[in-house]
């Protein structure tokens, strides 16, 4: 905060108001809402609700398809944010260290971002359909019988690269910027110290893009968590049942398809506490561990 | 002293054909015929159907009452866009000169109050909020469409770090002046801010037309839908079709993401700049 401030009765409160209120209304009501109704055991044809104690939470952590999205959604989580990390800084460092077409490689990296998750699934599930989808067709000469939306396997690795695909450019943005405000000061005192590029980068570049890449772990980790909604409601379509989905997903299906609003609930609430938690340990273990240069 | 300069480009290269291949792709197909799309799979060269399919896609009535065309949907993303980037400027420039400028009681509370929302993204409080929606009768309303969304710090955050940026000698100085809070916010602070403005402004914008899951619940009336909610309906009338809809959902996809590219592509420094300047 400011060490200058101003002294006023009223302002404050009254700039705050509209935001306040937004966020009290939108955010507050709805999130107790979900507490309370996690609760209950809601008729599905709006006849009332039973008080229902902490049943729907033992249902739902009991259940061996919960445990099976729940699963998926972490391996899912892990590996995309695992590749989008690794294909982003690799293209990050080229682009970097390049002189000759920097913007241009720059402008067409970054295109990509401004594609919806939905219309990236649009233009993915051409790519992986069964008629025309060169992708099916490329693998078939490898003996690799794809059949996205009906094998569980193939609907995954589907989703996983779409997922990964639309992820990548904000990456690219985050580690360039943070490359490129490494003073060049170090990078020269580097090359005197050490002659191996590779080695160089490792201890040198490396731990100095540590905040950045602790950044976005946990922007990749919430976006395959929440974001990748769109993806997979245009890839799965209507046909949950066999297919990959993510836990948010099913807190949708539950709530609006199956009408088991205490169930939906209570799988909102353990998601808030799954967030709570991520949020958790990103600020108390992982970085003490990370260089803030 | 770097050597490999060659290989460098190769990856970049590879990489740039990766990510851009799909796009184009998606705009040379869309100019085919669905029939030979069925036929032939999917197209590198342009097609002579360009203008017969884009024309439907935007001038066709299509739904159950016949009111919805691409061009309409198109007007719903843009006013979701725009109604969301204006009101995410307007609250949260409010809120965080509140929090950085001012000493009050509550502050803290506030403060927090207003970024544990951050936590929560709308996908997981997606139920309770559709029926606090219900209970407020606002589905069916750009109203309904656009608070909800707005009830995130996003761009409180991006403000207040941006504000604790600013020099304190301004204040200092405006106070000697004579200036009041209000007058130290629309002569000094909100010009020194244009280009904060501009970036989250473009960062919104997009973000707004590229909302999917609260639109496909708040909008059950189709004058509501907007393209992302097309893209579902296109996808729901495929099933059961003979010969897909390929090149009209090509068409939708491009028109979808015209738009945010374009401003993405046009305003990359300032983009950019928004974007990055916030991981602090």
């Amino acid at each position: 905060m400011k060490r200058v401030q101003f002294d006023s009765r009223f302002l404050p409160y009254l700039l705050l108001l509209p935001q306040l209120s937004i966020v009290a209304i939108f955010f507050y009501w709805p999130a107790a809402q979900a507490i309370r109704s996690s609760f209950y055991i809601e008729d599905p044809f709006g006849f009332g609700a039973s008080f229902a104690g902490l049943s729907n939470y033992t249902d739902i952590l009991t259940s061996p398809e919960y445990q099976r999205v729940a699963l998926f959604t972490f391996g899912f989580a892990l590996v995309v944010t695992f590749l989008v990390l690794a294909i982003g800084l690799t293209l990050a460092v080229k682009a970097d260290a390049v002189i000759r077409g920097q913007s241009a490689y720059k402008t067409i990296l970054i295109v990509v971002y401004a594609i919806a998750p939905p219309v990236a699934g649009l233009i993915g599930s051409m790519f992986f359909d069964q008629h025309i989808g060169p992708f099916v067709k490329f693998v078939a000469l490898f003996g690799w019988d794809m059949k996205v939306g009906l094998n569980y396997y193939d609907t995954a690795f589907a989703l996983t690269v779409i997922a990964v695909w639309n992820q990548i450019p904000y990456n690219f943005i985050f580690f360039l910027s943070g490359l490129q405000g490494i003073p060049t000061s170090v990078r020269e005192a580097a090359v005197l110290d050490c002659r191996s590029g590779p080695r160089r980068f490792f201890t040198v570049i490396l731990p100095l893009l540590t905040p950045t890449a602790f950044f976005l772990l946990v922007i990749n980790m919430t976006y395959s968590l929440f974001d990748t909604f769109a993806l997979i409601d245009v890839i799965v379509k209507d046909k949950p049942a066999d297919n990959p989905i993510t836990l948010v997903y099913k807190v949708y299906a539950d709530g609006f398809r199956g009408n088991d609003i205490g169930s939906s609930s209570a799988q909102s609430v353990i998601l808030m506490v799954v967030v709570l938690v991520l949020t958790l340990i990103q600020f108390r273990f992982i970085e003490r561990r990370v260089h803030y240069g | 002293m770097y050597k490999t300069k060659f290989f460098d480009h190769v990856i970049l290269i590879v990489g740039c054909l990766l990510m851009l291949a799909p796009i184009i792709v998606a705009f040379t197909t869309s100019t085919h015929s669905a029939p030979e799309i069925h036929q032939k799979g999917l197209m590198l060269s342009l097609g002579d159907n360009f203008g017969e399919t884009y024309h439907k896609v935007l001038f066709a009535q299509t739904g159950f009452n016949g009111t919805v065309t691409g061009l309409s949907m198109m007007l719903n993303s843009l006013i979701l866009g725009l109604g969301f980037a204006c009101g995410k400027i307007v609250l949260s420039m409010l809120a965080a000169y509140a929090i950085v400028y001012f000493r009050f009681r509550f502050a803290t509370l506030a403060f927090w109050m207003i970024f544990t929302t951050l936590l929560l993204p709308l996908e997981v409080r997606i139920m309770p909020s559709y029926q606090v929606m219900s209970e407020l009768h606002l589905l069916n309303t750009y109203t309904g469409l656009i608070l909800p969304l707005l009830a995130s710090a996003t761009g409180t955050f991006f403000f207040r770090q941006f504000f604790k940026s600013v020099p304190e000698e301004l204040l200092e100085a405006a106070r000697i002046d004579g200036a009041g809070p209000v007058k130290f916010f629309i002569d000094i602070l909100l010009p020194l801010s244009r280009s904060m403005i501009a970036a989250v402004f473009i960062i919104m914008f997009v973000y707004g037309w590229n909302q999917y899951l609260w639109p496909i619940l708040m909008t059950t009336d189709e004058s509501f839908f907007t393209l992302m909610r097309g893209i579902k309906q296109i996808l729901q009338v495929w099933v059961g079709a003979q010969i897909p809809d390929y090149n009209e959902a090509f068409a939708m996809a491009v028109l979808a993401m015209l738009p945010p590219v374009l401003i993405v592509v046009v305003f990359q420094s300032w983009f950019i700049k928004g974007l990055t300047e916030t991981d602090k």
